[in-house]
């Protein structure tokens, strides 16, 4: 095996290993429509144009593609949610690409928007989704040029719009960008924000917008690497997809590694058996620590997903072994930190992010968002007590009540919580800020002790009821 | 007198046209305003309410929400930097600082000559580059004190203009569907029926179901 990085593709690190989304990655004018239509560009439309929808949706179904945004769940099932009978039905594709940590869908607007847009007809086709709303992130300048470019030159070409290749498959592609809001990559929030409101969750049920999605209509949203996936698919079939990775979890995967490893970047590894071992360690991927330096901790799926230590490092990319051991596979990101990490204060950039992000509609996730930064950083500036501690875990029971999943750790005896948790929210904004706040608590409870340890004095003396302390002048 | 030049009027009436429902252009408008003035002004949000068929309050309701939005004017450059984990674990702290220092204001802050916003930002995609900063949106990757002060003196002299357009504009290059490819909005109201190459809609379980 080899690895190499690419001067046009900052950040992306290439292997030899099957590649199924980032193939064209090295060509520095991967982006263009010539060079996509060089390089078997379009041909999955048309192969997928010369069969009938239902069959398409057949294909993508067997290939098992898990969508790639972070709740892992099967496309081609999603896809069959759509009530029958009610039109128009339509496709928002999910580019809004937030969580932290993660970025793979941004390299792939940038760097191959026709295969998006080939994903994006694919979809439709299959599905009979008379119109595709393509949302992509405020912040993200480069990506929305690209995809613009990419969209007007398939428009000229006749690859989108009306009568595609001459068939009777028309729909049109909206190119619709965001303007800085993390929540709106929930999909109901998506949604909303398409609608012109603010981006806030809606109420569920209905679970999928499949059923009730952009006004009021059924409606698919896909993530950017998952609709980025179908070319492929299309082109060499669902049983050469099932073949790379396991049966569970087939096909590639994009994963960013970010933190204290040699090499960071963003790697397509092979879905189900690559290891976290493998992603940090291996000489193709991250090359491990800085000399001198140990692993610590890391954050196996964005900034929502609860952390692993070393101790967990033969784990796969295989959400039914993450599940159980406690944390998800999410969005496809890692987060590594070393020994010289001051714990408490990671955290603390984690938790900030989500109570800055909080859209405010339910009261656990505003107030508790909120109240677990400005606790944990009194933590971090040493002005906390421990009775804080036990204030950060009340709060965030408060988000999640019941066991917070967390990672086995063996030292201790304790054994792991699986995934998922509860919630008294209606999106996953609430129980993220508290992810690393209970994940940094149960992994390393020295590190906030000796944080507090000095001021136990000023629990003793602020205890007793408050209230009926106050003194009351007759 | 009319907030927005002809041409984004035009430009306007366009992308409402994108849209089976005209609200649904709220954000897209918001950003050609900003790309206007530099900023959402109260005069934009009572033009955008009339194009899309809502109060000025509602604009202003969906556009206190997003966070580019800047609903104040703020520098020719806004200076993102990234404190979110993996930039934080490399740095971004200091960076700030050094920022905060170098450019004579806190974040949030702008500069008296109206050059520089500094802002704290939330992860930006870029977390292998870390630390990173964006200025109006374009990325400088793995930025030490001194490569941000070579960025400023950059910004200052005005050498980077080509490359980094002032706050407010996003991208340069706009979608242009040809009037005689495009199908048009789908409309909720107006559409009933499986869309025509689902010539036969299968029946329960089936793909197109």
């Amino acid at each position: 095996m080899a690895s190499y990085t690419i001067p046009h593709a900052p950040g992306f690190v290439a292997n030899d290993a099957p590649r199924i989304v980032t193939e064209r990655f090295d060509d520095p004018a991967s982006f263009t429509l010539e060079r996509y239509l060089a390089t078997g560009g379009y041909d999955g439309l048309r192969a997928a144009l010369e069969r009938p929808p239902d069959e398409v949706h057949s294909e993508v179904r067997d290939a098992t593609l898990l969508g790639r945004g972070g709740a892992g769940f099967p496309a081609g099932v999603k896809w069959g949610f759509c009530p029958p009978g009610v039109w128009p039905r339509y496709l928002v594709v999910n580019g809004d690409e937030s969580e932290p940590g993660t970025y793979k869908d941004r390299l792939l607007m940038e760097l191959d928007p026709h295969q998006l847009i080939e994903g994006c007809l694919i979809a439709c086709y299959a599905v009979g989704l008379s119109q595709c709303f393509l949302y992509i992130r405020g912040e993200m300048a480069l990506a929305q040029e690209r995809v613009a470019q990419a969209l007007n030159e398939a428009y000229e070409a006749g690859w989108v719009g009306r009568n595609i290749c001459g068939t009777d498959f028309s729909v049109d592609i909206v190119l619709h960008s965001g303007a800085g809001a993390y929540v709106v990559g929930e999909e109901t929030a998506l949604i909303e924000s398409l609608e012109g409101n603010r981006g806030m969750p809606r109420l569920k049920p209905p679970y999928f917008p499949a059923a009730i999605g952009l006004y009021g209509l059924p409606t698919i949203v896909n993530n950017v690497e998952t609709l980025s996936n179908l070319p492929w698919i299309m082109r060499n079939g669902a049983e050469a997809f099932t073949a790379i990775g396991t049966s569970t979890s087939p096909g590639t995967r994009m994963i960013a590694v970010s933190g204290h490893v040699q090499r960071p970047g963003v790697y397509e590894i092979t879905n189900g058996t690559t290891t976290f071992r493998d992603l940090i360690y291996g000489e193709d991927y991250c090359r491990g620590m800085h000399p001198g330096r140990e692993l610590k901790a890391f954050v196996p799926g964005g900034g929502s997903a609860p952390w692993f230590t070393p101790a967990q490092l033969d784990l796969p990319f295989e959400a039914s072994e993450v599940g159980p051991q406690g944390s998800m596979l999410g969005s496809g990101a890692v987060m590594v930190m070393d020994d010289t990490t001051d714990i408490p204060a990671a955290a603390l950039t984690l938790t900030k992010f989500y109570a800055h992000e909080s859209c405010g509609k339910c009261v656990p996730c505003r107030e508790g968002a909120t109240w677990l930064e400005r606790v944990l950083r009194r933590v971090c500036d040493g002005t906390g007590t421990p009775r804080d501690l036990d204030v950060l875990l009340e709060v965030g029971a408060s988000i999640s009540p019941g066991d917070f999943p967390h990672a086995a750790v063996p030292e201790r005896g304790l054994e792991a919580k699986p995934f998922p948790y509860q919630m008294t929210t209606i999106c996953f904004v609430g129980p993220s800020a508290f992810a690393p706040v209970h994940s940094a608590l149960t992994l390393f409870p020295e590190e906030f002790e000796a944080r507090v340890a000095a001021n136990a004095h000023l629990d003793a003396e602020l205890s007793g009821d408050p209230v009926s302390e106050v003194p009351v002048s007759v | 007198m009319s907030f927005f030049t002809e041409e984004n009027r035009a430009l306007a009436g366009e992308i409402i046209g994108r849209y089976p429902k005209r609200r649904s252009a709220m954000i897209p408008l918001l950003h050609v305003a900003q790309g206007q003035a530099g900023w959402v002004t109260p005069e934009a949000m009572t033009e955008i309410a009339e194009l899309v068929d809502t109060t000025p309050a509602e604009v202003l309701g969906t556009c206190s929400f997003y966070e580019m939005f800047k609903r104040e004017p703020v520098g020719k450059y806004l200076v993102n930097i990234c404190v979110t984990m993996s930039c934080a674990l490399a740095g971004a702290v200091e960076l700030m600082e050094h920022a905060e220092e170098r450019l004579g204001v806190r974040a949030g802050g702008t500069t008296p000559d109206g050059m520089f916003t500094l802002a704290s930002a939330e992860c930006q995609a870029a977390c292998t580059e870390a630390p990173c900063l964006q200025v109006n949106y374009r990325y400088r990757y793995r930025v030490d004190t001194e490569g941000f002060d070579q960025l400023i003196d950059d910004l200052a002299s005005g050498s980077l203009e080509g490359e980094i357009p002032q706050h407010g504009i996003t991208a340069r290059v706009r979608q242009r569907i040809p009037e005689d490819r495009m199908v048009g909005a789908v409309p909720p109201a107006e559409v009933n029926e499986a869309p025509v190459w689902l010539a036969v809609p299968a029946p329960n379980g089936a793909g197109s179901s």
